[in-house]
């Protein structure tokens, strides 16, 4: 039995997990075909017909299902094709911040002594601003846009990986096997990638997976401000943001986007449990 | 027989301490040892908790570098090259796994670093090995969670051997199983030492195990030994107080081999803070003002070595 197979069968065993792939590879499908898939463009606007109620709804009607938002933009393209930058920037952010964590967290574990305290304490400094007042002072520096801004959530976010990678990393390296590695004659980078860092695995993977949604929502507070994706660039959270003021007369403006969000947020969560749930051999029969 | 490792007073201490207004302190955690393994034979080190046992373990596997002192492996002095002739077998099986690994995986590893031999040399000689140490075959794609302590020590056992070290250092590595298994593993370790002709540098604080396995005995005393010499000598007729303490404390089924009960009072001094004479005064009944105030060094009585100044009266 091939080791893709095994692994399948173990990730398989979660219901959740399942689903939430299913509905992940459903996101990435209408992403990916998001101009075939979408009826209009995300930035057509429709003059005669602003803020048309979803289908099911009087006054709604079949060309707009989901509604228009205030300048008449169909609601339901622009998730389709939002769905392409919303799930960018989330792999993007939490990417960039666990390869950035993991290797400073491993390095500050491994090396201990000065390092360790150089590179904590930078972290703690970071550690020390507000998120989103950080984001904007380094959306700030770099220049607003929206790789700018991811860069900027992902700096938010490195912390928490530094520090979740160093402490699970010091706390394996004290234990015998890491030592019997050692002895057997093993280098350090084998010792961090190999021995090491798969047993710190479980609390990254849930981790990253809750920060998947963070990323989405902090960098649509950037855009909200102006700092991140910019108009009419159709972004979740920019819609989300965009369409507050609508929110006693217009409720599917609103709604939408941030279903959108909650239901990729849900589903990264489901895959992100089954797959650490797969990955740990401790829990297969 | 040929040496195959041999430590020339060897010594390991530790700063610890040295707050902003504490002045540091060191703790000699081994404080001149010396010893010779030969090939095929056991040496035991037993000791209360501190004494410096699994410091010496640390060292005598190269994981620490000795303070001072030097240690040879097979006349030479020892390098990292070198220290894969020197491998180790933990107290803790469940700790010394790599829970993430299977067996063959934690098996081929030493050789796979090592860069010895291709895939499937690799794995022959990984299954031969589980075969040597009483596994099955069918156990080789399984993780360590899925095996019992005595199993779990078998594997780390033959995980030691991979690399065919010529020296085994086993920290107490059959105190964490139960006593039936016990005898299994250490039958099983002499066994291995018979066919591969290994010298043990066996670590224990179970006088009744160091009977069954060892050759030669060290007792050690806060960093120090204080009594080392052949088993039958150091066991039928212990000449250092704190042997004799030892030997009385160890339960024995036979009432005729129980010796007079001796008390043992008091605590282990700090090793921060060490006595000036000898470190065991403050729990002797034979002490007086000569060993709280000089440090006896050992001396020979027919080939085992004891650091008291009363050997002679009180054995």
């Amino acid at each position: 039995m091939s080791a893709a197979l095994t692994f399948w069968r173990s990730f398989a065993v979660n219901r959740g997990a399942v689903l939430g792939l299913a509905v992940m590879l459903g996101l990435v499908v209408l992403a990916v075909l998001a101009d075939i898939a979408a009826p209009y463009s995300p930035i057509e606007q429709f003059r005669d017909s602003l803020l048309t109620p979803p289908v099911w709804q009087e006054g709604g009607t079949w060309h707009y299902p989901l509604g228009t938002d205030d300048v008449g933009r169909d609601i339901l393209s622009r998730l389709i094709f939002g769905a392409r930058l919303s799930l960018m920037i989330g792999l993007t952010v939490v990417t960039l911040a666990l390869c950035l964590g993991t290797a400073l967290g491993l390095t500050a574990a491994f090396a201990g002594g000065i390092v360790d305290v150089v590179i904590m304490r930078t972290m703690d400094v970071v550690l020390v601003f507000p998120s989103l007042l950080l984001a904007i002072v380094v959306v700030a520096i770099l220049g607003p846009g929206l790789f700018n801004a991811m860069m900027a959530v992902a700096i938010v976010f490195l912390p928490g990986y530094t520090r979740l990678v160093r402490a699970s990393a010091l706390s394996e390296l004290a234990r015998d096997y890491v030592t019997a590695t050692r002895s057997a004659g093993a280098g350090t980078l084998r010792l961090m990638f190999n021995t090491v860092l798969p047993n710190c695995a479980a609390p990254l993977i849930v981790q990253a997976s809750l920060g998947f949604s963070g990323a989405i929502l902090d960098a649509a507070a950037l855009g909200f401000l102006g700092l991140g994706a910019q108009p009419p660039t159709p972004e979740w959270g920019t819609m989300l943001a965009g369409a507050l003021q609508y929110y006693q007369r217009a409720w599917w403006v609103l709604t939408f986007p941030g279903l959108a969000i909650l239901i990729t947020v849900l589903a990264f969560n489901l895959l992100g449990d089954g797959l650490r749930d797969a990955l740990d051999p401790k829990l297969k029969r | 027989m040929t040496v195959v490792m041999e430590a020339r007073d060897i010594r390991r201490h530790y700063a610890v301490g040295g707050g902003l207004f504490r002045p540091k302190g060191v703790v000699k955690s081994v404080d001149g040892v010396s010893f010779t393994l030969r090939v095929g034979q056991t040496l035991a080190v037993v000791g209360e908790s501190g004494c410096g046992k699994s410091t010496l373990a640390r060292v005598a596997t190269m994981l620490e570098p000795p303070t001072s002192g030097a240690l040879l492996i097979e006349g030479a002095p020892a390098t990292p090259a070198a220290g894969r002739q020197v491998q180790m077998v933990f107290q803790n099986p469940y700790g010394s796994l790599n829970p993430r690994k299977t067996v063959g995986s934690i098996l081929m590893e030493p050789l796979a670093i090592n860069r010895r031999g291709d895939g499937p040399a690799r794995e022959a000689a990984a299954r031969a090995m589980m075969a040597k140490v009483g596994l099955r075959p069918e156990q080789f794609a399984r993780y360590p969670h899925m095996f019992s302590g005595g199993q779990r020590q078998r594997i780390a056992i033959a995980r030691a051997l991979m690399l065919g070290p010529k020296v085994v250092v086993a920290d107490e590595p059959v105190s964490a199983l139960d006593v039936s298994i016990q005898a299994q593993v250490l039958n099983l370790l002499m066994d291995l030492q018979d066919e591969f002709q290994l010298a043990y540098l066996f670590i224990s604080h179970d006088l009744g195990v160091v009977r069954h396995i060892a050759r030669d005995v060290m007792v050690m005393y806060l960093g120090r030994p204080v009594e080392f010499g052949p088993k039958e000598q150091v066991f039928a007729w212990p000449r250092h107080p704190y042997t004799r303490m030892l030997l009385a404390a160890t339960p024995s089924v036979d009432p005729r081999h129980r010796k007079q009960s001796i008390t043992v009072r008091g605590e282990l001094p700090s090793p921060l803070n060490p006595p000036a004479g000898c470190a065991f005064a403050s729990r002797c009944p034979h002490a007086d003002n000569r060993c709280r105030n000089e440090r006896p060094e050992p001396r020979d009585f027919g080939g085992v070595k004891v650091a008291c100044h009363y050997a002679e009266t009180i054995g």
